[in-house]
């Protein structure tokens, strides 16, 4: 299928809204979350309409046909990255929760007092905290993969890092904040011939590249649902098999088990061992009618239509005399654009471009420690996906124009 | 909308008159909203009644924050440690004369948090205090 801008658009419903009177809604926040396309509503509300049930051992239609779409989405998500076989994906809450379940799993069995994690100052509070409160449990040493002033990793300082024999490099594939593609085949070979697992934070790169992980040699992926058309609720977590199995269970409950004793238990076998109690089965069906979504526009369509609008903005924003843009040139990043302008808060830019229906993101978005580095408090942050235009773009620098006369 | 960036709003924001520093002071207290990175401090002069005799705050933040500050510096000069602890989210919205939505409220009221938390001779600015 080729791609087709305007039909991309009457796929999502959502943005013919009018957010204030006569005016619709310019949604340039899809790093936070993006818009759902309506066979992905469809097929949720379709679930809950003709066949919801709790999954397994149920032997009736409803509980067989829920059992089954739980297991077809898992599926289409293990082909969408490539994954060798369907039991490799973990379903969870989100990539929060995917992270958190290697950490509170696979790290707390393998991990003692003064092992090295690696990380970098670029990432999501999701990939710094769970090591910090694993830190704080186990004494685990954590070093940072630093930023380079145009927003890159620096990899000579990450060579450095791994001659200090790390056990875990934990890093994103895409930057939330900066838009930075990382170089993460290079990062988990580095990785890997220095001994170390990696885990690769897959919430910004899944939805908006091809990622392919038996290419990259991940060893883990997580990502969200619902920043890639998908629910809310639900997100995944690849693992290498040989390490899933090793692993000792996350939560305890109904079905993440083969056996249960009044003293003891014997846990399932992969994906189902880290899957207790009932699931967000509907939201699992959005999942995989979400991945079917962006399969059949294609995922290197999607990215090189993406990479046209963040060109096309980061030409438009630079033009604005008092914006600084954060982050590398167009050709290394996502469509992500975050700036300050002119000493006003980002709160006020955002407040003022939201008159005007403009969704921007406004804040530290979660990644804290890289703000600091650059000496910023916040920033505000417009990010583009599939359905993005170049007219959104001319809104928003109109709507920057704005701001200034407001402000004087 | 159009009512959140009234011009008294951008005037108390771009020439605030009560921004600055009391030394000394009676009660001085400080804290920041880890939302938005947005800080304020709020020092006070107190006389022997119980009386801000003098107020003045500093700090960095949006405009909603720091014209709030300003204005609600001004509004308790003259007011008894009694009737400051009386205040609630009301008077703030009362000073800025508009509405606000959840988020933007919490930048608003930064600065009655900080009032109180010194009042009040707290550790930390809680959101129960201006509830």
């Amino acid at each position: 299928m080729s791609f087709n801008l305007q039909q991309i658009r009457k796929d999502f419903p959502i943005l013919e809204r009018e957010v204030h009177p006569g005016i619709k809604v310019v949604y340039l926040d899809s790093t936070a979350t993006s818009q759902k396309p309506v066979s992905v509503i469809e097929a949720m509300d379709d679930f809950y309409r003709r066949s919801n049930a709790n999954i397994h051992r149920g032997v009736h239609v409803l509980a067989e046909e829920a059992t089954a779409m739980y297991e077809q989405a898992r599926v289409k998500i293990a082909k969408f990255i490539n994954a060798p076989s369907a039991h490799q994906i973990v379903y969870t809450r989100n990539t929060t929760e995917s992270i958190n379940l290697v950490a509170y799993t696979w790290a707390r069995a393998n991990l003692k007092s003064g092992d090295l994690i690696i990380l970098t100052e670029m990432e999501h509070h999701s990939n710094l905290v769970p090591w910090h409160i694993l830190a704080a449990e186990r004494g685990v040493r954590l070093e940072f993969i630093p930023v380079t002033g145009d927003g890159l990793l620096d990899i000579d300082a990450y060579r450095s890092l791994l001659s200090q024999g790390p056990k875990l490099v934990s890093f994103t594939h895409m930057s939330n904040v900066l838009g930075t593609i990382t170089p993460a085949q290079e990062i988990i070979r580095m990785a890997h011939e220095a001994g170390a697992i990696t885990i690769l934070d897959g919430a910004q790169s899944v939805p908006h590249l091809k990622v392919d992980v038996q290419k990259l040699d991940a060893d883990f992926l997580a990502f969200s649902a619902h920043k890639m058309c998908g629910p809310t609720g639900i997100g995944a977590l690849y693992g290498k098999t040989a390490l899933l199995e090793a692993m000792p269970p996350f939560l305890g409950g109904g079905d993440m088990i083969k056996e249960v004793k009044l003293r003891s238990f014997r846990p399932n076998s992969i994906p189902a061992k880290f899957e207790a109690g009932t699931p967000a089965i509907a939201e699992s069906v959005g999942f995989g009618a979400a991945v079917d979504y962006l399969a059949s526009i294609g995922m290197e369509e999607i990215s090189a239509h993406e990479h046209e609008i963040i060109d096309y903005a980061l030409e438009r924003l630079e033009e604005i005399p008092g914006l600084k843009l954060f982050g590398p040139t167009a050709d290394k990043k996502g469509g992500v654009a975050s700036f300050t302008f002119e000493g006003i808060h980002p709160h006020d830019v955002a407040q003022i471009l939201d008159r005007d229906g403009i969704a921007v993101r406004a804040g530290h978005h979660c990644a804290q420690p890289l703000h600091e580095k650059f000496g910023i408090s916040a920033t505000t942050r417009a990010s583009f996906y599939l359905y993005s235009t170049k007219d959104e773009v001319d809104k928003l620098v109109d709507g920057i124009y704005k701001v200034k006369k407001v402000f004087g | 909308m159009d009512d959140l960036y009234r011009e008294i709003i951008i005037e108390h924001y771009k020439n605030p008159s009560y921004r600055g520093h009391l030394d000394p002071h009676d009660i001085s207290f400080a804290d920041n909203n880890p939302l938005c990175g947005d800080h304020i401090q709020i020092d006070l002069r107190v006389d022997k009644d119980g009386k801000v005799t003098e107020a003045r705050f500093d700090g960095h933040g949006c405009a909603i924050s720091q014209a709030s500050a300003d204005l609600l510096v001004e509004s308790v000069i003259g007011k008894s440690l009694d009737e400051v602890k009386a205040l609630n989210k009301q008077h703030i919205l009362d000073l800025l004369g508009i509405d606000l939505g959840p988020v933007r409220l919490k930048c608003a009221l930064l600065s009655l948090k900080v009032l109180k938390a010194g009042v009040y001779g707290l550790g930390e600015a809680s959101d129960s205090l201006v509830e």
